[in-house]
């Protein structure tokens, strides 16, 4: 019924893509002999016109709406950006993103590397690592999903005698075999924002294993072993050679992380839909604009959202480069 | 309000829906080619059984025309709709292509502002209306369409699809917000009664605390939409406490939240959900409000299928849907609903909400639909078709809709309410505010105000989000 024009628009696509990638390819062909940067620029346009529509006229018309009011119509100068810093929700808001931004990497970081070292080379270190690994497989929403039940908390005081209360969170569970009182861990702020920001971590480990332990085992055999001839301890070996060596990778891993809680949302979104003050700029920014109707204030959000990430992928890059040069 | 339309959770998978859907759509088609004119020989149903197509003769020849209608009301509940449109499809020969999904209200007006918008838009609420009609893309109703609605509707309801003087949809579903969820048997057994003014439902809660029993569950979890079951409490007990002149003035934003009298409302609420003693029962402290589901909440008026350790529980009618489909629901069963009283017995003032039909294109069979969808035919068509296809769960205010043609008990209560000559009908409150109060700050700083806030930095800060202009 409905598939078969879909399907003729699915094989339209694939012939007009073909058709456009042929004009390239032949007009490069054409150009080739000549070489030099012309055929370059012929290689550069298309990613350039796509650029400059997908990219760079709406990151300019968001930058507009920014100074404009809910409507996106009306200019109103930087009263967004002064609600945004006055607000006392808004403030939190910010707050919750700067602690993702700052826990989180370095926690996710720290918990990889020292897993990876801890594996390196020991007995069963494929099943080890993979367990850590599962995590990155599942979905963000998939996982706050999980860690919504893991955190389920029934309040021992209700319930009836027919139906007597029965936590069925895992961590209150065990709080409750240990004999304490359980808790609401979703509702009571601030620290409602890091158990979310566990969520992320347990994602990311395993990501920070990954990187990690690729460029540990990547450490010339021969810079190791001139240490435990100098007769290096476990931690000099760890402290003078092996974080010396992985620096680049660590920095990526760092920043990587650093950039996805700058832009963190299915987060919050599935476990608290940002209430109890565990809201963050990415979610604030869609509330604002989709539902709220505010799309200024939506707009400057996303403004500084994208000024926030600018110096982490700037840093980033001139790692890269610095590693690339060696 | 997304919440709303969250209400009806799918019970089939999406695909079956589709199926259905895309088979419903070829049995209209295919039908409207042989018997063009004639009764149903194809169908099965009575909704496209014996209708007399004659009716549909003014349209004028709309055959092998096509109209697209986006909604929110997603599987089981969008079969009543697909259903109730056949006996158009069928005599005029127009083919009627409905979708729906859970993000219309953000996606309708995506769509609207890129120019790609369906043709018949239902919308939940006259607060969506407005901002769809200041996109410049929807279409005011046609003369035919606002005679019907002047006909078969109030002119409340009228009022609510019209924007800046001009009307452009007529209501299509209401349902009614002012209902106190209870248990008939448990009531009788414990020898209570159900209350007609707002002192007896507070005598009332006192004597079940004094029976040791914890009267009140409530829950407003609801992902981004958490809180807007406060929101409702408050506007019934605005309209209970300083009257529908006053809710008028305060839902277009001449009462502000930080005066008194809305003040007072919010502490009217407080001494119910705030009150220690009153919630929430079966389910734990104040707080646990804000963290339990609102389709969970009341679950526990159900001594049957749950354990009955809630006696009252206010949400509105469509609430029934999420009761066991086991539970014996009616005027002497297990769960029934009681209005929720005024100050006195003989005030009777109505928190409702309902859908309304937009449109975005005026070709001739998009108006022919529309004004279809405006009449006392159509209302009964849908009520037939929901009572077949979903047990009930649908109610118009539509004057001509036949009690007869409603299964529900709770639609049927709903509808007597809605007809009562006393009664005062209010629309939903939030639903008509500007967004950034009505679907954000009313919300959050409800929310807020349960996990403890003062009800002053509530109504404070919730008067600080309506915009200025």
């Amino acid at each position: 019924m409905d598939w078969a024009p879909k399907l003729l628009d699915m094989l339209w696509a694939i012939v007009l893509f073909g058709a456009v990638v042929a004009v390239i390819l032949g007009l490069a062909a054409l150009y080739e002999k000549r070489g030099g940067r012309r055929v370059g620029w012929w290689f550069v346009a298309p990613s350039l016109v796509l650029v400059s529509i997908g990219l760079v006229y709406p990151a300019l018309r968001t930058l507009w709406t920014s100074f404009n009011d809910a409507s996106g119509k009306k200019f109103v100068g930087i009263d967004n950006y002064t609600a945004v810093f006055t607000n006392s929700d808004e403030l939190v808001v910010l707050r919750n993103t700067v602690l993702w931004t700052l826990v989180t990497p370095f926690v996710a970081t720290a918990i990889g590397l020292v897993y990876a070292v801890l594996v390196d080379k020991a007995k069963g270190e494929a099943v080890a690592k993979a367990v850590i690994f599962l995590p990155m497989a599942i979905s963000l929403v998939g996982a706050s999903i999980i860690w919504k039940f893991m955190y389920s908390y029934k309040d021992p005081a209700g319930g009836s005698e027919k139906n007597p209360t029965h936590q069925i969170g895992f961590l209150n569970q065990v709080l409750v075999w240990l004999h304490l009182d359980p808790v609401n861990f979703l509702l009571n702020s601030p620290q409602n924002t890091f158990w979310l920001i566990v969520v992320m971590i347990w994602i990311q480990a395993g990501f920070a294993m990954t990187i990690l332990s690729a460029s540990i085992k990547a450490i010339p055999d021969e810079i190791v072993e001139a240490a435990r001839l100098d007769g290096v301890g476990a931690f000099e070996m760890f402290r003078f050679v092996t974080l010396p060596s992985i620096r680049p990778a660590v920095v990526v891993v760092l920043t990587t992380i650093a950039i996805s809680c700058l832009k963190v949302f299915d987060i919050v979104r599935t476990m608290t839909g940002g209430n109890f003050n565990t809201n963050v700029i990415a979610n604030e920014f869609y509330s604002q604009t989709f539902s709220q109707d505010n799309r200024g204030l939506g707009a400057a959000l996303a403004v500084i959202l994208f000024i926030l990430v600018v110096p982490i992928i700037v840093y980033n890059v001139r790692q890269l480069r610095a590693s690339e040069a060696r | 309000m997304t919440s709303k339309t969250r209400v009806r959770t799918a019970r089939y998978g999406s695909f079956f829906a589709a199926t259905a859907a895309i088979a419903l759509v070829v049995a209209g088609c295919s039908s409207s080619d042989d018997d063009n004119g004639g009764g149903g020989s194809t169908g099965g149903s009575t909704a496209a059984g014996d209708i007399d197509c004659s009716q549909f003769s003014s349209y004028g020849d709309l055959k092998g025309k096509e109209v697209t209608i986006y909604a929110g009301v997603v599987a089981p509940e969008d079969q009543p709709y697909v259903d109730s449109f056949k006996p158009f499809e069928k005599c005029t020969g127009v083919k009627v292509n409905y979708t729906a999904d859970k993000n219309f209200e953000q996606q309708v007006l995506v769509q609207a502002e890129a120019g790609n918008a369906p043709d018949l838009a239902i919308v939940p609420q006259p607060g969506l209306l407005k901002q769809l009609v200041a996109t410049g893309k929807a279409v005011k109703a046609p003369d035919s369409v606002s005679q019907n609605a002047d006909k078969w509707f109030g002119a409340d309801w009228k009022k609510y699809g019209t924007v800046d003087g001009t009307f452009y949809a007529a209501p299509s579903g209401a349902s009614v917000k002012s209902l106190v969820w209870y248990s008939p048997t448990q009531f009788a057994s414990a020898g209570y009664e159900v209350p007609t003014t707002l002192d007896d439902l507070k005598a009332l809660s006192d004597k079940m605390v004094a029976d040791g029993n914890k009267p009140w569950c409530a829950g407003i979890n609801s992902g981004e939409a958490t809180g807007w079951p406060i929101t409702d409490w408050v506007e019934d007990f605005v309209l209970r406490l300083d009257g529908p002149d006053v809710y008028d003035q305060w839902v277009a934003g001449d009462v502000k939240f930080t005066d008194p009298k809305i003040v007072s409302a919010f502490d009217g609420v407080g001494a119910y959900l705030k009150n220690s003693d009153y919630v929430n029962a079966g389910i734990g402290d104040v707080k646990s409000i804000a963290t339990t589901t609102f389709q969970d909440a009341g679950l526990n008026i159900d001594p049957v299928n749950g354990d009955g350790s809630c006696w009252l529980h206010r949400q509105a009618s469509f609430y029934a849907a999420n009761f066991d489909k086991n539970a014996n629901i009616g005027p002497d069963g297990d769960v029934y609903a009681f209005y929720l009283p005024g100050k006195t017995a003989d005030d009777h003032p109505v928190l409702g909400a309902g859908e309304f039909v937009l449109a975005f294109s005026d070709r001739p069979e998009v108006q022919a639909l529309q004004t279809f969808w405006s009449t006392d035919t159509w209302a009964n068509l849908k009520a037939k078709a929901s009572s077949e296809d979903t047990k009930g769960g649908w109610i118009s205010a539509n004057k001509g809709l036949d009690e007869a043609n409603l299964v529900g008990p709770i639609d049927k209560l709903s509808v007597q309410i809605l007809k009562d000559p006393k009664t005062v009908f209010r629309f939903d409150g939030s639903d008509q505010m500007p967004a950034a109060v009505g679907s954000g700050s009313f919300w959050k700083q409800a929310t807020n105000w349960i996990t403890g806030q003062s009800t002053q930095d509530t109504v404070t800060k919730i008067q600080a989000a309506w915009p200025k202009s």
